[in-house]
């Protein structure tokens, strides 16, 4: 018997409030369909979701964890990209 | 025959092809080939075991001697269980497991299609319930039979190996006695022609794509809609009625 595995995926939920698709794990399947059988077993058995994406985790790339500092600590520093500046009028609420 | 009688009889066949079948898949909780399968399995012999439930309940109450889905499921003997012999059979390995399944979800999916107009309120109830899970059931099961089939060497010898052993159970799949007369009279089930129409075409497709062959052999079995069981149904009914011989009335 092969020892091969069959490939990662990546799984995304929309759940019934919610508007974008969240990332919610991973599993192996042979392929995309048999992926997104097996992410209504594992992941929407409790009516989590109403609809699914797969994704191969090959296909996912990520940023080089070494150069976080170079990525997003620079932000850090430059508060005025926030919009706290504004007075908000008494009348507005919700903000 | 009565028409309640006739009912009576005819729910629980359905209830014990239910339970027989969610018995031998519930089986595999644990064992199953990769994680995500064992899961799939189990929710699926899950559904089964909830038809038979509702199936099994409903016969109680329609027998009128104060038996209920529970006493129906663990105190009867072997001979009072009218299940097919299909779903009684052994799981074996995993592809006939899908298999056999396959051949018993291509059949209830057109029957609950079927029932869900008859006349009988309750019937039609259980079966628009049960039809939802049902599809799902047949769309992965046929996915699997293509993959093992027109997958590797191994993988479409063992499973063409297992049609080749269980297809002489299919055909008790459309057995029809004076239970059914009667119930197609009073219009509560259907002739079961569609049914049969529908299957044969389910599963000559299916097969097809997944390059296996019908197996020419038309030997015939039957008998379990009689109360006359395969050696296998034996050894499954004394693993689900332990607890409630050895401790009756037990509850937990």
């Amino acid at each position: 018997m092969s020892k091969k595995e069959w490939p990662l995926w990546e799984v995304f939920i929309r759940s019934k409030q919610g508007l974008n698709h969240k990332h919610v794990g991973s599993l192996r399947a042979s392929d995309s369909t048999m992926a997104i059988e097996n992410a209504r077993d594992v992941y929407t058995r409790r009516s989590e979701g109403v609809s699914i994406w797969v994704v191969e985790s090959n296909n996912v790339f990520a940023n080089d964890a070494l150069e976080a500092d170079a990525l997003f600590t620079p932000a850090d520093s430059k508060i005025y990209r926030h919009p706290t500046f504004y007075d908000v009028p008494d009348g507005i609420s919700h903000m | 025959m009565e028409k309640q009688k006739a009912l009576y009889e005819y729910v629980l066949r359905l209830g014990d092809d239910s339970l027989i079948l969610g018995h031998r898949v519930s089986e595999w909780c644990g064992h199953g080939p990769i994680l995500e399968e064992d899961i799939a399995l189990t929710n699926l012999a899950l559904d089964l075991i909830g038809q038979a439930t509702s199936l099994l309940n409903y016969a109680g109450e329609l027998e009128g001697k104060g038996r209920d889905g529970d006493a129906l499921a663990f105190l009867r003997y072997e001979r009072e269980y009218k299940n097919l012999l299909l779903v009684e059979q052994t799981n074996g390995d995993f592809g006939k497991t899908i298999l056999r399944q396959f051949l018993f979800d291509a059949y209830r999916k057109p029957l609950f299609e079927c029932l869900q107009k008859s006349s009988d309120k309750t019937l039609a109830a259980i079966a628009e319930k049960s039809l939802k899970e049902t599809k799902y059931h047949l769309k992965h099961t046929s996915e699997w039979v293509i993959r093992l089939g027109d997958g590797t060497e191994e993988s479409h010898n063992r499973i063409q190996d297992s049609l080749n052993s269980i297809w002489k159970y299919t055909h008790e799949i459309f057995y029809k006695d004076d239970i059914d007369s009667v119930l197609i009279a009073e219009n509560i089930i259907s002739s079961g022609d569609e049914i049969k129409a529908e299957w044969t075409k389910t599963v000559s497709e299916v097969l097809a794509e997944a390059k296996l062959e019908i197996p020419s052999n038309n030997w015939i079995q039957e008998g379990g809609r009689k109360g006359l069981h395969t050696e296998a149904l034996g050894y499954l009914l004394t693993e689900l009625q332990y607890m409630q011989r050895a401790y009756p009335n037990m509850t937990w």
